[in-house]
């Protein structure tokens, strides 16, 4: 379970990205969304250590991070895809992978990991994660990353972005599936309404603060307009992601 | 005989750990060590100058050719001329390289000249890499030239590495290519300490629809001083890329001197390059991958130059 009190980031010029930011995240999927510019990245990045708050807490199960490297908080258990995936010259998909799994993954796993997000290991291990691939290449391979660490806390910074061909129902299966494995939680960072459907916890983070915080059923109408486009949005893609989990 | 640290030298520069199958010529401080020649390949030692002549006959197909100096002994220079005579339809491949173990304080050095004469619709494939290594206060020097001649529709690749263990180095390649004539070089290096390495390209593009390719990646780092030079002559419809990226660390320096010279409406140039450090991106993603910033900055260079 990860906690955040009274979390508040500035950045070296004083500007406030943060002002006082509580959470939980104990549910299996939790969506962070809001307006665009709002924090929600640097929400993110403040969780995995790339940023330092500048004032409160973070915890994960009861464990204080809130100074901790980002390398120890990686390794305490939390993943991290971003939303503008990094280009690498000379590293392959297979070396991102091990990295990622922290083993020589032989060319089954990475199929498992490559073939979950809609790619052929055959057509990928032996890339570069370079200018020759895709943004929607590059962010299935990231999401793959996240697969291969398999964390008791994965955060997806709008992982949506970018799946072109790719269905969503997939990236939902991904997420179903991720959860089933780890036991742990999913924090994802999504404007899209077919993620925040599929949230337990939906939280609305804008101008720095959290404007609002509670079930899905609760936020996801108003943030909609009404309830009536909600509600059967919600049973369709419930049903839809009932007749797409794999026994 | 070979000792332990000749072999170690040719295990380095040719991953040789015994005797080569095929076609070598291993050279020792200066003299040479074992010679072997097939029905196909004769190499022939040169009268007027240090060195030797490699006659590849027309149409010879998967045969390789290993040409290692080892030098081993402080204080010696030694300059060679080798001549590479390949016929054509010949499909071959060439390990060259260099290995110095200097431990005393006298500087080791090694200049090799090395002339590729490639016959018509010949593919060849040239593998050359440099490996110094000792404890003394002696410098480890090496200057290799290669000069290569592509003739109609003949095919070169090269691929030159040097990590880190050589002083200093001028190293010069030039070429020139025939019609549908192909020269596509790939190029590592890895600079360390008080090392100095310059790199200087010159391919003439002489025959209608004959190309060029230049890759070069290298990485600098502590004081070390890296140039990169490289000049396309498009002199024809013909095709030349050049593209050098640099890794740029702690207190180093690298200077890229890019030259495209178009003589014809129809030659087609291009020239990539990209100086900078390590992206902080690129380490913060693999510390989010629990690796220290130390080993991601390993992971990115080992990567970069694979």
């Amino acid at each position: 379970m990860l906690e955040l009190k009274h979390v508040g980031f500035e950045t070296e010029d004083n500007k406030e990205i943060l002002h006082d930011v509580s959470l939980t995240v104990q549910e299996r999927f939790v969506a962070i969304t809001g307006p665009n510019g709002g924090g929600k990245s640097t929400l993110a990045k403040v969780i995995a250590g790339i940023f330092q708050p500048t004032s409160g807490q973070i915890l994960l199960d009861g464990v204080d991070i809130t100074h901790l490297s980002i390398t120890e908080r990686a390794n305490l258990g939390i993943s991290y895809a971003f939303q503008q995936p990094v280009r690498f010259k000379g590293l392959k998909v297979k070396d991102l992978l091990s990295l990622a799994a922290g083993r020589n993954t032989s060319v089954n796993e990475a199929c498992n990991f490559l073939s979950e997000v809609g790619l052929c290991a055959r057509d990928y291990i032996d890339r570069e994660l370079n200018a020759s691939l895709s943004g929607g290449e590059l962010k299935r391979i990231e999401i793959a990353m996240v697969l291969a660490r398999g964390t008791k806390l994965s955060i997806f910074d709008e992982p949506e972005a970018g799946i072109d061909l790719w269905s969503f129902q997939n990236l939902i299966r991904v997420f179903e599936k991720m959860c089933e494995q780890t036991r742990g939680n999913i924090l994802i960072i999504s404007h899209q309404e077919r993620i925040l459907n599929i949230a337990d916890t939906i939280i609305v983070v804008k101008d720095g603060d959290i404007v609002r915080n509670g079930p899905r059923a609760e936020i996801l109408p108003a943030l909609l307009g009404s309830a009536d486009v909600a509600g059967p949005a919600c049973d369709m893609l419930t049903d839809k992601m009932e007749g797409s989990v794999t026994p | 005989m070979i000792d332990a640290i000749e072999k170690k030298l040719l295990h380095e520069v040719a991953e040789l750990d015994s005797l080569p199958v095929g076609a070598y010529n291993i050279r020792a401080n200066g003299q040479l060590q074992s010679r072997n020649i097939t029905a196909n390949i004769d190499i022939v030692t040169k009268e007027d100058k240090p060195g030797i002549d490699i006659f590849i006959k027309p149409g010879t197909k998967n045969e390789s050719v290993h040409i290692p100096v080892i030098i081993s002994q402080t204080g010696l220079t030694d300059l060679v001329y080798n001549d590479f005579h390949i016929g054509e339809d010949a499909d071959v491949t060439i390990i060259a390289g260099c290995g110095i173990h200097n431990c005393g304080g006298g500087n080791a050095r090694h200049d090799g000249i090395h002339t590729f004469y490639v016959g018509k619709n010949a593919r060849i494939r040239y593998v050359e890499k440099h490996y110094g290594e000792g404890d003394g206060r002696g410098k480890q020097i090496m200057n290799p030239t290669t000069v290569i001649h592509l003739e109609e529709g003949a095919q070169m690749e090269m691929e030159t590495t040097q990590i880190a263990g050589i002083d200093d180095t001028i190293r010069k390649t030039s070429g020139d290519a025939a019609a549908g004539a192909s020269l596509v070089i790939r190029e590592k290096i890895l600079t360390v300490g008080d090392q100095h390495a310059v790199t200087d390209f010159v391919v003439d593009l002489n025959g209608e629809g004959c190309s060029a390719n230049v890759v070069s990646r290298s990485v600098a780092k502590g004081h070390s001083v890296q140039e990169f030079k490289s000049y396309i002559n498009g002199n024809c419809a013909c095709a030349g890329h050049s593209e050098c990226d640099a890794i740029i660390m702690d207190d180093a320096r690298v200077i890229a001197t890019p030259g495209l010279i178009a003589n014809n409406v129809d030659a087609s140039l291009i020239h990539e390059a990209a100086i900078g450090k390590i992206a902080g991106e690129q380490l913060i993603k693999l510390m989010t991958l629990g690796l220290t910033e130390q080993e991601a900055e390993e992971q990115i260079v080992n990567g970069f130059l694979e």
